[in-house]
């Protein structure tokens, strides 16, 4: 693995397969009573987010705590621009304090690049903008691969992701690390939630785009469904909430049209009735809370091999 | 102060050579000249002589934002580029909707002294897209403004375009249109949008924002009778509606910027917000159908949108940084690389789109004028050979947004001459 972790571009298919036998040797600690490894003991890492995620900071500070890493949290919300200050200024006052790993949340795409071409530390990336969010990426892939078989058994899998995808950081991240994995990706939205030029995607192997959920779900091996975010509805991007749940939403007819072993994935938090019905979020199959499990262990990961790779 | 300066050996255009004596502001004589007694003389061997250029589009930031240009700073950026006139862009702090505003730019750019500033004038008052800003008076003003531009924003009501346009014909004005429709391309839209766009997960502004306005605008036009003035133009789609309207007769004209002739989309691929700028830089298709349009024609001039900024104004995350890109210093070294070197165009035609033509729209009736006996002594000497290696550092603008850093352009700017007294010489300002 590089340095950083901006964007899946930094992490091979090789390093993906190292990163998730090491995530399952994370997972057994979580099991066990004392969950503490001393690998990045002395280590420093800041949790700076300039935008509230409460699972996604949590899952980091926990990953850094279990393994004796001394985690500090900053919200920085808003506080660079209502001061005036420059972001390279809020980084590199924060960077200056000794700091070994920067986990950064922010809602500009590329501000996580950005930031690691002025600071020396380790930067990755928690979500930019409506640009990459790897380590759910990573843990999503780590999880539907513990459910459909093991590791390798993402190869040659039909894998539907279904929703929000202009704005959807998850989805861009998904679509490059399945199909590197092997996975072919067919995504479903509406036409005004469809990023632009998204159709040129699919020119790469193992991508196809859809406006039509039922056409796609019987075949699926496995179904990631984002989340909606309220406010496009009032920005014209689909008529109604109704109108969305009924042509996209995983309802429990369409649960129907899915085989009992298809795991369904949710990045959270759900809206539940909109983009998922509670029958789908609740079924035996949904991998919802594996998926936050998961994320810890791919994190401890992360941290593992960015920061103790070398010595160890 | 009279003073009087022998040019020697220049070509003209980029055609015949000739001795050019300068002399009380005028070009005094032209041909096979020997040395007047205390002339200076340059020798301007290899060196083609232009009219000096004019820029119809130049943001100074004075008054408001002086630390990141100033009238004499953006002056000095301009003479070094080869320009003798710059149109200074209406949206400072304040804004410059008034007469007295007006004049204060104008006066201090005399007291800078380095290239004729003229200020345009605001459409709407404070840029707010609503109340006509008092045009007339800008106009009656010791400023006499004549180009007006809410420029940094659309002026996207209809009705306040059309009676802008409708009012600045009492006296000749024209407005300069930033095409921007604000309900296709927001406020946070600051990359082309494409499939490039959609892959940095950046708000795209499609360049059919741009279009449609100008296809408005150039109704609106014909309707009313009036110039319009497209700035800025970055997509084939412009370059399409232009060619049409100008076919029917209607009074439009257009300008392109130097990077939107040479930069593309794909410069953005690593966020950097050097690269930002409002319209965005557009893919290869576009920039082809650019470089075609001004070689016929169908756009009028290079205006460089030069739009300094402070270093911490683009140290933000991409969409949060500063739009704009610096341009007066290498406005010509592009044009050469791009439509000269090419074939696209000779220098005669660069003189038409980079002086001439821009004076006309702008209603400078000393600027732009031929190299002829006579003619205000407002020119510009340029190596066609030389090759520069762009380096930021080396630039005269207090900023350092400068895209083409590290580059390396054909042709220079030697000298310039305005109204007979050399600005630049050597490539280097004349004074400290
Ligand atoms: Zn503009």
């Amino acid at each position: 693995m590089r340095k950083h972790l901006l964007s899946i571009d930094d992490v091979s298919a090789d390093d993906a397969v190292t990163l998730f036998a090491t995530a399952a040797e994370m997972h057994d600690v979580q099991s066990r009573q004392v969950k503490k490894l001393p690998a990045l003991r002395g280590r420093t890492i800041i949790n700076l987010f300039f935008e509230d995620s409460t699972r996604t900071r949590s899952s980091f500070e926990i990953a850094g705590k279990w393994l004796s890493a001394d985690t500090i949290n900053i919200a920085a919300k808003g506080s660079s621009a209502s001061k005036g200050e420059s972001l390279r200024d809020t980084v590199l006052t924060i960077a200056a304090m000794g700091v070994d790993a920067l986990v950064m949340r922010h809602p500009a795409s590329g501000a996580a690049l950005q930031v690691s071409q002025w600071i020396d530390a380790a930067v990755i990336n928690a979500g930019d903008g409506t640009h990459e969010h790897p380590t759910q990426a990573l843990l999503d892939a780590y999880t539907l691969q513990r459910r459909l078989g093991g590791p390798g058994s993402l190869e040659g899998k039909r894998i539907a992701i279904v929703g929000d995808l202009t704005h959807s950081r998850v989805f861009r991240s998904n679509v490059l690390l399945l199909t590197k994995l092997g996975a072919s990706v067919t995504v479903v939205a509406p036409p005004t939630l469809m990023p632009s030029g998204v159709g040129s995607w699919s020119r790469e192997a193992g991508f196809a785009t859809s406006y039509d959920l039922d056409e796609v779900l019987p075949t699926a091996d496995a179904v990631m469904m984002l989340r909606v975010q309220r406010e496009r509805m009032t920005g014209g991007y689909f008529p109604s909430a109704r109108e969305y749940t009924v042509g996209y939403g995983l309802t429990r007819d369409r649960l129907r049209l899915l085989g009992p072993d298809v795991p369904i994935c949710h990045p959270g938090p759900m809206n539940r009735g909109l983009e998922i019905a509670a029958d789908a979020a609740d079924a035996a199959q949904s991998a919802v809370l594996e998926q936050v499990s998961a994320g810890v262990a791919i994190r401890m990961a992360i941290l593992y091999h960015l920061l103790a790779g070398d010595e160890a | 102060m009279s003073e009087t300066t022998l040019v020697k050996g220049a070509s003209l255009y980029g055609d015949r050579t000739a001795d050019l004596l300068l002399r009380d502001g005028v070009i005094a004589e032209i041909g096979s000249i020997s040395t007047p007694d205390g002339a200076r003389i340059v020798d301007a061997d290899g060196l083609i002589a232009l009219p000096g250029l004019v820029d119809l589009h130049t943001h100074l930031r004075e008054p408001g934002r002086e630390d990141a240009e100033t009238i004499l700073t953006g002056s000095r950026a301009a003479a070094v580029g080869g320009y003798t006139a710059v149109l200074a862009m209406a949206n400072t702090s304040p804004v410059t909707d008034t007469a007295e505003a007006a004049e204060r730019v104008h006066d201090l750019g005399r007291a800078a002294g380095l290239v004729d500033v003229h200020p345009v004038g605001a459409v709407t008052g404070g840029l707010g897209g609503e109340e006509l800003a008092e045009l007339g008076l800008m106009h009656r003003s010791r400023a006499r403004v004549s180009v007006f531009s809410d420029d940094g924003r659309c002026v996207a009501d209809a009705r306040v375009m059309r009676r802008a346009l409708e009012y600045v014909k009492a006296f000749g004005g024209v407005v300069s249109q930033h095409a921007q429709d604000p309900s296709l391309a927001g406020p946070t839209s600051c990359c082309h949008e494409g499939e490039l766009s959609g892959r940095l997960g950046l708000p795209g502004w499609p360049g059919i924002a741009e279009e449609v306005v100008v296809a408005r605008d150039v109704m609106l036009a014909r309707h009313t009778g009036s110039r319009v003035h497209v700035a800025h133009a970055s997509t084939a789609g412009t370059v399409e509606v232009l060619r049409w309207a100008k076919s029917l007769g209607i009074e439009v004209t257009a300008e392109v910027t130097p990077h939107h002739l040479l930069l593309t989309t794909d410069l953005l691929a690593g966020y950097d917000p050097t690269y930002k700028v409002n319209p965005p830089l557009r893919p290869q298709e576009d920039v082809d159908a650019l470089r075609a349009a001004l070689a016929d024609g169908t756009i009028d001039a290079v205006a460089t949108d030069h739009a300094p900024h402070a270093r911490h104004d683009k140290e933000h995350a991409f969409v949060d940084a500063a739009f704009g890109m610096l341009g007066l210093e290498t406005a010509l070294p592009v044009v050469a690389s791009v439509m000269v070197s090419s074939g696209l165009m000779t220098w005669a035609e660069v003189a038409r789109v980079m002086s001439s033509t821009p004076a006309a729209i702008a209603g400078l009736g000393s600027q732009g004028r031929p190299l002829e006996v006579g003619q205000p002594a407002n020119l510009v000497l340029v190596d066609p050979a030389a090759t520069l290696v762009v380096d930021r550092e080396r630039s005269v603008s207090l900023s350092r947004n400068n895209p083409w850093h590290g580059r390396t352009l054909g042709a220079s700017v030697v000298a310039t001459f305005l109204r007979g007294r050399p600005t630049v010489l050597g490539g280097e300002l004349t004074e400290p």
